[in-house]
């Protein structure tokens, strides 16, 4: 505080020099003195320029009350690089000048506030209508509300928590550390995290084009939570000719993902791999092209795998120059999925007799959507199922989608969607939902 | 346990790739890449040929929307030094491509990452409880800070300490391009302000907040905004308002960034015998403005001429 105090004084009394230089110069000009003027004039732009320099160092110790990690780069005028000075206290609320460290009382709750992770939370509320009674939502829920907790954690990673507090319990969606400073340019993860199987296994809720998640993500990939599991994320991008981008992620996982995959000892891990490839085609589109492979042990037991193979693809058209009034993505999955599992399973029960040899089933799925942004705040959508159902392939859902989004403004978003689901059982369900999503708190990024 | 085989075959196939690709030994020039243009170009003219430079986002596109692409990754994974606005406006696309370039040198925190804001004079910091009823707003100010020529000079400056502090050899050389740039400028500044100074204390009413340091500077009195609130989209009844302020106050000019919809703004023109006048706020908003210098010199330009047709 101290040392606030000093910049403040000096910043006022550097204006006040400023100001006096100029009251004085103006009447005992003599005539045409211009190249005094010119370096009074210079000597006032200085002057200003000083206490510009210290009124940005006066912000960066608002906003940083405690050096360290993130202490921001010394002003031009300062020495060029400032030792780190060792912030045992920092936590607790230590501001250090130069070398004298200065205990702070009541401030310093307010201070170690400044290093408090940004917060955000997201209301997802949903209501629907119609009957589906294989699959059936309530007319009214507050579907999930997520606490988002994101900060810098040291100069070599940050971290990331999200919590989501659904109508029955509490549920960590994801938390974990980024290692963002490894040699070589590698990024690692660690923690409990999305898998990266495809593209809306990443996704969050409150950035899908959509009020539910595709019939193949339902069916195949674990649903709403998908493949979501605790283990080691490590992605590096490889070089490439002619300005694509290419990215390899290889995660390894406990093996416990919704109906996935099913750890029944500590070695059943699964394991996930997504090759990503993606080119700007104009300025205003670019394709975006993935591969992705996930295995690990199902629920019938160490000896039984499940294998999964997908392929995503997006194309996306963003006019720069009117980047907030349009755009068009379209985006599609394709999912196979091959499941050992006990002969009884395989074939029909009066024809196999009971543990025979293993049996594969197999289920392919896909979606296609588009979405067309045509005003600033309106969005309309369509969205094309079709997937095998997991444990009983011969039985195949399809479905269709109309969307319509509203966005009151970049925080709050209304989306109405129409679905017709045509289940394997030769039964059709005709829904309708609206969703209401409220954002809280810091900005968050928008995923691409 | 084909699996902890299959595992132990991907670290090292991983490791493999760590080890092919291309080392990221130092090269003689420094690699900078700039959020927006106007800090490349900044950078350019103080680190002249010693430097690559690059930036993200175009000239022409909304700087508070732009989409994190891959792409840009390609470019910051092997940047020495990335120079950002700052005061959150790239705060929808930048922290997730930092965290994701793998380069551990322009993390925030790190000497290869330098905030601009902090050298410059930052107008309209909200004072007082904050909340979005007012619209998008900006905690720390208004980022649109480089629409100063003042402001240019300073960040220049901040640019020149910060090179000559990654590559101390070429003090001299950053330091007599920054001085060069300087006197440049302040030339340039004197011109641009004779321009102006028929229209000292014009008053004009502009679509989104870009422009206080730009009217402060060149002496405009900003009275109105056509958004109701900063990012919301204009609203009838708002634009009723600006109707009558722009009718009661005689005000003829209309300034609008080149990415909003000028439906509206054409419309308020109409109704008040205003002029629309789309400015650019960053270089290569046009292809003829290459540089810092033609940024203000167009802008001054188009300015001039529409206060000139409209008096």
């Amino acid at each position: 505080m101290k040392c606030l105090n000093t910049v403040i004084v000096l910043t006022v009394f550097l204006a006040g020099v400023a100001k006096a230089q100029q009251a004085s110069s103006t009447p005992s000009q003599p005539a045409p003195v211009a190249a005094d003027n010119a370096a009074l004039e210079q000597k006032v732009r200085d002057l200003e320029d000083r206490v510009v320099t210290l009124e940005g160092l006066v912000r960066q110790l608002q906003s940083q009350p405690a050096p360290g990690a993130t202490a921001a780069a010394p002003a031009p005028s300062a020495p060029a690089s400032q030792p780190a000075v060792p912030t045992e206290q920092g936590a607790a609320g230590a501001l250090t000048a130069g070398n004298e460290t200065v205990r702070l009382g009541g401030a310093g709750a307010a201070a170690a506030k400044a290093l408090n992770p940004d917060i955000s939370v997201i209301g997802d509320f949903i209501a629907s209508g119609g009957h589906n009674p294989i699959n059936p939502t309530p007319s009214f829920q507050m579907h999930e509300s997520e606490v988002g907790l994101q900060a810098i954690v040291d100069p070599y990673a940050r971290a990331d928590f999200f919590i989501s507090f659904g109508e029955t319990g509490v549920n960590l969606e994801e938390g974990f550390i980024t290692f963002t400073s490894l040699p070589q340019g590698f990024v690692a993860k660690v923690g409990k995290m999305r898998a990266a199987f495809g593209k809306v296994n990443t996704l969050h809720n409150h950035v899908l084009p959509w009020a539910d998640r595709p019939l193949v993500t339902q069916n195949l990939v674990g649903g709403e939570d998908g493949i979501n599991d605790a283990g080691i994320s490590v992605q590096h991008i490889i070089p490439a000719p002619k300005n694509w981008f290419l990215e390899f992620t290889g995660q390894g996982f406990r093996g416990d993902s919704a109906d996935v995959f099913t750890a029944s000892n500590k070695n059943d891990l699964s394991a996930v791999g997504h090759l990503r490839a993606y080119k700007d085609l104009t300025d205003n589109s670019n394709l975006d092209l993935g591969v992705s492979y996930s295995r690990g042990h199902n629920l019938f037991g160490a000896n039984f795998v499940t294998n999964l193979y997908g392929v995503d693809a997006a194309y996306r058209w963003k006019p720069l120059s009117r980047s907030i009034y349009r755009s068009f993505v379209a985006r599609s999955e394709f999912i196979w999925r091959q499941q050992q599992q006990p002969g009884l399973f395989a074939c029909s029960l009066i024809t196999c007799p009971l543990n025979t040899a293993a049996g594969f089933q197999r289920a392919f799925g896909f979606y296609a959507s588009g979405d067309y942004q045509f005003a600033r705040r309106w969005f309309v959508g369509a969205r094309v199922d079709d997937s095998d159902r997991p444990f009983n392939a011969h039985l195949n859902d399809k479905g269709g989608s109309l969307v319509l989004t509203y966005w009151p403004s970049e925080f709050s978003q209304i989306r109405g969607q129409y679905r017709l689901t045509r289940y394997g059982e030769n039964f059709d369900a005709h829904e309708l939902f609206m969703q209401v999503q409220f954002a809280l708190g810091a900005h968050g990024a928008h995923p691409f | 346990m084909k699996l902890h085989c299959k595992l132990y075959v991907l670290a090292i196939l991983l490791l493999c790739l760590a080890l092919f690709s291309p080392s990221l030994a130092e090269g003689k020039k420094l690699r900078v890449v700039t959020t927006l243009t106007d800090l490349a170009s900044l950078t350019q003219e103080v680190g002249g040929d010693k430097i690559d430079v690059e930036a993200l986002a175009k000239g022409y596109q909304d700087p508070h929307f732009v989409e994190p692409k891959p792409s840009f990754l390609l470019k910051l994974r092997n940047a020495d030094l990335l120079i950002s606005v700052g005061l959150d406006l790239e705060i929808g696309w930048l922290p997730p491509l930092i965290t994701q370039s793998g380069n551990g040198r322009i993390q925030p925190g790190a000497p290869g990452y330098l905030d601009a804001s902090q050298f410059t004079e930052i107008l309209e910091i909200p004072q007082g409880k904050l909340t979005r009823a007012e619209g998008d707003v900006h905690p720390l100010g208004n980022p649109h800070y480089w629409l100063d020529p003042d402001n240019g000079r300073r960040i220049a400056k901040g640019i020149a300490a910060k090179l000559t502090e990654m590559d101390p050899g070429d003090q001299a050389y950053f330091q007599q391009r920054e001085q060069d740039f300087e006197k440049r400028l302040a030339e340039a500044d004197k011109k641009w302000l004779a321009q102006m100074a028929p229209y000292r204390g014009a008053k004009v009413v502009t679509y989104h907040r870009s422009w206080p340091n730009f009217a402060k500077h060149f002496g405009l009195d900003v009275v109105g905004y056509i958004e109701p609130r900063p990012g919301i989209p204009p609203t009838p009844s708002h634009t009723i308002e600006i109707v009558n302020l722009m009718k009661r106050e005689k005000i003829k000019i209309e300034l609008i960034e080149p990415y909003f919809d000028l439906k509206t703004p054409n419309s308020i023109a109409s109704m008040t015998g205003g002029r629309v006048v789309v400015l650019m706020p960053s270089v290569g908003g046009k292809p003829e403005i290459t540089d810092y210098f033609k940024l203000f010199d167009y802008d001054i330009g188009v300015l001039t001429k529409a206060f000139e047709e409209t008096k």
